[in-house]
């Protein structure tokens, strides 16, 4: 008696064609090339402008992967912002409040706010009133509507600066370059009145004047006030009231890679588990005797 | 190694009662000692940049 045994193997279990593998594989070629292809063109295009990209400068909050924002730099930021910057600038996002335990203690974010005044109302008397500026106010802002800001600018609207470093291309980058970069327009450029040359402002022309120079705001913390010192600082304010929760997510990210790899190794062991008896299981099958 | 697997076993996992306690109490005893030492290698990484390092200045 002979006994005959046939042994099926693992693709054909599954009833996986390799036929169907390998269209799959040219398939994906072919659209990868299309994808590159089209990624390729789209990029030439974009090289062709005259902008002037900035570089990456070496950010404190970018030099490691669990950096916070540097907050002595935000602190001395929000002096910038407050003496230069908010002639013009709003910041209407952004209240005193939010200033509390992260750049200011709580007495001086009061005085902060109670050196503006806030239009607050109506009273019994059916009028508004003028007060002092509370914690839950939100930054002041200069002009009363974009109309009279465009009125006091030649046009030009200044834009909020609550999330201006995740609005602009190459973020705090771009600011810091923008804020440093004005130089003479060079030869068969005409600048007109009220405009400004800046390599770094898409066009080249820009309405805001240069404004940080030496020396123009004196730092409570006695940081020497070189104008790429005050330009370096108002973007780290600006990228924390753009990101206010930055610090505490940098937090989390640790937390997030610790338990998700437990929580990673706990599912692969598992899938290997459940999948061990049908990944080394043998199918045999035994051969009819014929009648000779 | 496996005295103390069957030791484990008999003690914290033979019951479903004990077996929930010791999954709330491993669970409650994690979570302290990675918040803990994370923020611990978070606050040297960043040694004098956060809020906490530099209030002191403004405090009176």
């Amino acid at each position: 008696m002979s006994l005959k045994f046939g042994r099926l193997s693992k693709s054909s279990i599954l009833g996986v064609k390799t036929v169907i593998y390998s269209k799959l594989i040219s398939g994906g070629i072919i659209g990868c090339g299309i994808a590159g292809l089209a990624v390729a063109l789209n990029e030439s295009v974009k090289a062709s402008d005259l902008t002037l990209h900035p570089p990456k400068y070496p950010w404190y909050h970018r030099q490691g992967f669990f950096n916070t924002l540097d907050m002595a730099s935000v602190r001395r930021g929000y002096q910038v912002y407050k003496q230069i910057c908010a002639a013009c600038h709003s910041m209407r996002f952004v209240a005193y409040r939010e200033l509390v335990n992260n750049t200011h203690t709580e007495e001086e974010a009061k005085a902060e706010a109670a050196e503006i005044l806030v239009t607050d109302g109506p009273d019994e008397t059916g009028k508004m009133f003028q007060r002092p500026g509370k914690l839950s106010d939100r930054f002041p802002n200069p002009y009363p509507n974009e109309e009279a800001a465009r009125a006091a600018n030649n046009g030009a609207y200044p834009p909020d600066l609550s999330y201006i470093v995740l609005a602009r291309h190459g973020g705090e980058d771009y600011v810091f370059s923008l804020l440093t970069g004005y130089t003479d327009a060079p030869a068969g450029i005409t600048v007109d009145d009220g405009q400004y040359f800046n390599p770094y402002f898409p066009g080249g022309l820009i309405s805001m004047a240069q404004a940080l120079y030496n020396d123009v705001v004196v730092y409570d913390d006695g940081t020497p006030a070189s104008a790429s010192q005050l330009a370096k600082d108002v973007c780290n304010f600006l990228k924390w009231t753009g990101e206010p929760n930055y610090n505490e997510r940098m937090l989390r990210v640790m937390r997030i890679i610790i338990y998700g790899s437990a929580i990673f190794l706990a599912c692969w062991y598992g899938k290997r588990h459940a999948w061990s008896v049908l990944k080394s299981r043998k199918i045999m099958f035994r051969e009819k005797k014929t009648v000779d | 190694m496996a005295g103390f697997m069957s030791t484990t076993y008999n003690l914290l996992f033979k019951r479903t009662s004990t077996t929930i306690f010791t999954i709330f109490v491993g669970a409650l005893l994690c979570e302290r000692t990675v918040d803990y030492s994370t923020q611990a290698v978070f606050d040297h990484i960043n040694r004098g940049k956060q809020w906490k390092d530099i209030k002191h200045n403004y405090e009176k």
